[in-house]
C-alpha cells in the first residue's frame, strides 16, 4: 500500500518539475517585454472601455500615453482632467487642463412645435430611418426620435423625454465621451464646454433651410434672422446656411441673444430664473434646467 | 423547359392588373420638376437658370463625371427655379422646375412615329448619342447606359442579355412596351449589339407574358442572332445576376462585374431609349410608367414626360382612392413609399403602386423561429437571419464575410418571413455600414 503512495507522489512530482523547468524555459524564450508603465497608467484609467479618446480600450490608451510625446494631445473624456493628471504624474511629464465638455442636443421639435406630416410604420432605428427617408416631420435635419443616442450610451446619461419625444443628456453623468455623437445619423448632438458654473447658451437647432421653409417644418426652430447676430456684442455668433451658430469661446453668457430670438430656438442652461417683464412670458419657458 | 435561377426565389400573387391596358398618353403637366440627380453616380450640373426658355429636349443638365447622365428638359416653357427641393425621400435635392408653355421641340429630333430600320451611326457614334441623350437603365437601378456599355478592357463581352422579365408583381409597363414597339426594340437590340461588338442577342420574358413571348419570337426570325427565352415565372427572375444565370447557366462570382462571365443586360424599356435616341435623336424625356392599384378606378400604363407629378398621375388614373396606406414608387416588392404625391416622375421610376391601409400594414416584430425559410429563398444564397442578428448587434464588419455584399435587396426574406422581421431592413443597414467601413479602409 504504502509503495502506491510512494510512487504516486514521485511520478506526479517529477511530472510537476519537468513542466515547470518547461513553462520556465518557455517563459524566458519566449518573453515579450512590455513597458511596466503600461501597467501602471491603466490602473489610473477608468476602465469604461468606452472608446471615448478614440482608441478601442483603456489598454490602448495606456499604451498610447506611454509612447506619446505629448500628453495634451491624449485626452480621456471619462476621467477628465483629475485622471490626466494623475497618468502624467505617473509618466513623470506634464499636462495641461482641459475645459470638461458635455453633450448637447441640438433640437427643439417637440410634437407640439412639429406637425407630423406622414407616418413610420418601420424599423425603430434611427440609422435605417435616415437611411431610408428624411423623417415623419417636415423638418428633414431634425432628431427623429428613436433613441439610438440612448442606446449607444455606455453611463446611462441620457434618456428619452417621454413629452418631447426627444433625447435628454444628464449633466451630471455625461462623460463626453461622444458615442452618441457618433451614432446620430442627423448629427444633432455636439460636444460643448460645460462653461462658468455649467452655464451655457446654444442654438438648439440645425435646421438649415431658409427662414420660411424652416418656421413651416417647425416652429421653435431657427430661421437664420440674425437678429441674435445684431444683438451680439463679442462676434460670437456666425451664420450660415440659414442657421446660428454660438461659439463657445467666444460667448461670455450675456443671455441678450435669448431674449431676441424671435422662435426661441436659443437655449439657456443652468442660470438662474430672470426677473422676468409681463412681455417675456416666453423666455420663462426656456430657463428649463436640462438634466 | 423554361429557364430560371437555381436558387431561391417566391412566387408573390402576380395581381398585374394592367396587363392588358393600352399605353396612354398623358397631357402635358402645366410644371415639371425635374430633379439633377435621377441616376446613379455625381448628380448632373445645372446649365440654365431662372427665367430662361427652354424646349422640349434641351439638355438642363450636364453629365458630371464618368458615372453621371446629362438631363433634359421633357417640355417647353420658362424655367421657375433651380433650388433645393425635396425628393420622394423628403431630402431636399436641386431640382430645375419648369413652368410649361406650349410644346416645342428642338429641331432635331425625329417626332414621326416611322420605324427607321437602318442603322448608320458606328459604335462611337451611337455610344455618344446614347451618353448625351442623358440614357440610363430604366429597370430602377438608373445606372447609366453608356457606362455599362464601356465594360473594363479585360473583359470582353459575349452575349447581350435584354431583361424583359419584369418579375415584379403590379407592374406591366415593360410587357406594354414588348407588346407595342416590339420592331423599335429589336432595331435597339441590334444598335447594342454593334455598340457592344457582340454577335448574340437573347430577350429573357416570364413566361407569364406569353403574347410578348409570341410577338417578339415571330418578328425575332428577321433579325439575325435575336432569340427569346421564355423564363419561368418565378420572383426576382429580373435580378441581373439571376437573369444571366438563367439564360446562360454561368454564375457572376462575388464582387464581380457581370461582363466577367461575357454578359451585358439591359432592360426593355432601356433598349427602346437607346432606339429613340440613336435613330431619333431624342433624348430621355418621357418613360411608361404603371399606374396601379386594387382599389384605383382606372389603373393604366401611361406615357408621361419625366417630371410630371405623381398626384397629376393618380387624378388621371382615377384618384387617390379613401382607403390608402401608402403610394409606392415601383413594385410592391422593391419600391419605395412616398412621402407626398406632390413628387415628380424621374427616369427610374416604373410603377405607381396605390396599397390600402389594410395591404399597406407591417404586421409587428415576432421572435425568429428558425424555420430557415429566409435561408431557403436567398437568391444569392445568404443566410439573412443571420445577418439580421448581426447587424442588429453592429457586428458589421462579420457580415462583409458573410457575403452582405452579394445581397440584390429583393426583399424575398421579409416577404416570406413568417414572423414578419425586418430582414431586409437590417441588411441595408449594414451594407451601408460596411461600404463606410470599406472607404475608410481605402483612404488609409
Amino acid at each position: 500500500m504504502n509503495d502506491v503512495i510512494t510512487a504516486t507522489i514521485i511520478t506526479v512530482s517529477s511530472v510537476g518539475l519537468a513542466a515547470a523547468v518547461i513553462l520556465y524555459w518557455a517563459s524566458q524564450k519566449f518573453k515579450v517585454f512590455e513597458d511596466p508603465r503600461i501597467d501602471d497608467v491603466e490602473k489610473e484609467l477608468p476602465a469604461a472601455n468606452c472608446g471615448g479618446c478614440g482608441l478601442p480600450g483603456c489598454r490602448n490608451f495606456a499604451e498610447a500615453c506611454v509612447k506619446t510625446d505629448n500628453l495634451d494631445d491624449m485626452f480621456c473624456p471619462v476621467g477628465g482632467n483629475e485622471t490626466m493628471a494623475k497618468v502624467a504624474k505617473v509618466l513623470g511629464r506634464e499636462v495641461h487642463e482641459k475645459d470638461k465638455q458635455v453633450a448637447v442636443v441640438k433640437c427643439n421639435g417637440a410634437p407640439q412645435f412639429r406637425k407630423k406630416i406622414n407616418e413610420y410604420d418601420g424599423v425603430k432605428n434611427c440609422t435605417i430611418v435616415a437611411n431610408f427617408y428624411s423623417g415623419d416631420t417636415a423638418c428633414q435635419y431634425g432628431c427623429l426620435g428613436f433613441g439610438e443616442c440612448v442606446d449607444a450610451c455606455n453611463f446611462d446619461a441620457m434618456f428619452m423625454d417621454p413629452h418631447t419625444g426627444l433625447p435628454v443628456v444628464l449633466e451630471n453623468k455625461c462623460t463626453a465621451c461622444g458615442a452618441c455623437v457618433e451614432v446620430c445619423p442627423k448629427d444633432i448632438i455636439e460636444l460643448r464646454p460645460t462653461g462658468k458654473k455649467s452655464r451655457r447658451i446654444f442654438v438648439s437647432c440645425v435646421n438649415q433651410d431658409r427662414g420660411g421653409t424652416a418656421k413651416k417644418a417647425c416652429s421653435v426652430a431657427c430661421t437664420g434672422c440674425s437678429l441674435c447676430l445684431k444683438e451680439c456684442k463679442y462676434d460670437a455668433i456666425k451664420i450660415e446656411n440659414f442657421l446660428s451658430y454660438i461659439d463657445p469661446h467666444k460667448c461670455v453668457l450675456c443671455r441678450k441673444c435669448v431674449s431676441v430670438c424671435p422662435t426661441d430656438a436659443i437655449w439657456e442652461v443652468n442660470f438662474p430664473a430672470r426677473k422676468l417683464k409681463p412681455e417675456e412670458n416666453s423666455v420663462k419657458l426656456k430657463t428649463i434646467k436640462r438634466g | 423547359m423554361l429557364k430560371t435561377f437555381p436558387k431561391g426565389g417566391i412566387h408573390p400573387p402576380e395581381n398585374k392588373i394592367t396587363a392588358d391596358k393600352e399605353t396612354v398618353t398623358l397631357p402635358i403637366p402645366k410644371q415639371v420638376i425635374i430633379p439633377v440627380s435621377q441616376h446613379i453616380g455625381a448628380p448632373a450640373k445645372v446649365i440654365v437658370k431662372k427665367n430662361d426658355k427652354v424646349k422640349t429636349g434641351q439638355m438642363i443638365a450636364q453629365s458630371n463625371g464618368f458615372v453621371s447622365a446629362c438631363i433634359h428638359s421633357s417640355v417647353s416653357g420658362t424655367v421657375f427655379k433651380v433650388d433645393n427641393i425635396p425628393d420622394a425621400g423628403g431630402y431636399k435635392r436641386l431640382a430645375v422646375v419648369i413652368n410649361v408653355e406650349g410644346d416645342e421641340w428642338l429641331d432635331n429630333i425625329d417626332r414621326s412615329e416611322d420605324i427607321i430600320k437602318e442603322i448608320n451611326s458606328d459604335k462611337n457614334e451611337i455610344l455618344k448619342k446614347i451618353q448625351d441623350a442623358g440614357v440610363v437603365g430604366l429597370g430602377g437601378a438608373t445606372f447609366p447606359t453608356h457606362v455599362k456599355l464601356l465594360p473594363p478592357k479585360s473583359m470582353k463581352p459575349e452575349v447581350l442579355i435584354i431583361n424583359g422579365a419584369e418579375c415584379e408583381p403590379y407592374l406591366t409597363a415593360d410587357h406594354r412596351l414588348m407588346l407595342e414597339k416590339s420592331e423599335e426594340l429589336l432595331i435597339g437590340i441590334k444598335i447594342l449589339m454593334k455598340a457592344l461588338s457582340v454577335n448574340k442577342a437573347v430577350i429573357g420574358i416570364e413566361n407569364n407574358k406569353s403574347d410578348a413571348i409570341n410577338k417578339l419570337e415571330t418578328l425575332s426570325e428577321n433579325y439575325d442572332n435575336i432569340s427569346v427565352a421564355a423564363l419561368k415565372t418565378k420572383y426576382p427572375q429580373g435580378g441581373e445576376k439571376q437573369l444571366i444565370k438563367a439564360v446562360t447557366g454561368k454564375e457572376v462570382p462575388s464582387g464581380e462585374l457581370p461582363v466577367k462571365v461575357g454578359a451585358v443586360v439591359q432592360n426593355v424599356g432601356t433598349v427602346f431609349a437607346v432606339y429613340e435616341a440613336v435613330q431619333k435623336n431624342k433624348p430621355l424625356i418621357d418613360r411608361i410608367v404603371t399606374v396601379t392599384g386594387k382599389y384605383l378606378s382606372n389603373p393604366g400604363n401611361f406615357k408621361v414626360r419625366i417630371g410630371t407629378s405623381v398626384k397629376e398621375l393618380i387624378n388621371t388614373a382615377g384618384g387617390l382612392p379613401e382607403n390608402t396606406g401608402k403610394i409606392i414608387s415601383g413594385g410592391p416588392m422593391m419600391g419605395r413609399a412616398l412621402i407626398t404625391d406632390n413628387t415628380g416622375i424621374t427616369k427610374g421610376t416604373s410603377g405607381i403602386l396605390i396599397l390600402s391601409e389594410q395591404e399597406s400594414k407591417r404586421r409587428s416584430l415576432k421572435p425568429c423561429i428558425r424555420c430557415a425559410k429566409c435561408v431557403e429563398v436567398c437568391p444569392m444564397g445568404l443566410e439573412p437571419f443571420f445577418l439580421m442578428a448581426l447587424s442588429r448587434k453592429t457586428l458589421f464588419e462579420k457580415t462583409e464575410n458573410e457575403g452582405i455584399f452579394d445581397c440584390i435587396e429583393c426583399g424575398s426574406c421579409s416577404y416570406i418571413c413568417p414572423s414578419d422581421r425586418p430582414l431586409l431592413d437590417f441588411i441595408r443597414l449594414s451594407k451601408k455600414e460596411v461600404a463606410l467601413i470599406r472607404k475608410a479602409k481605402r483612404i488609409k
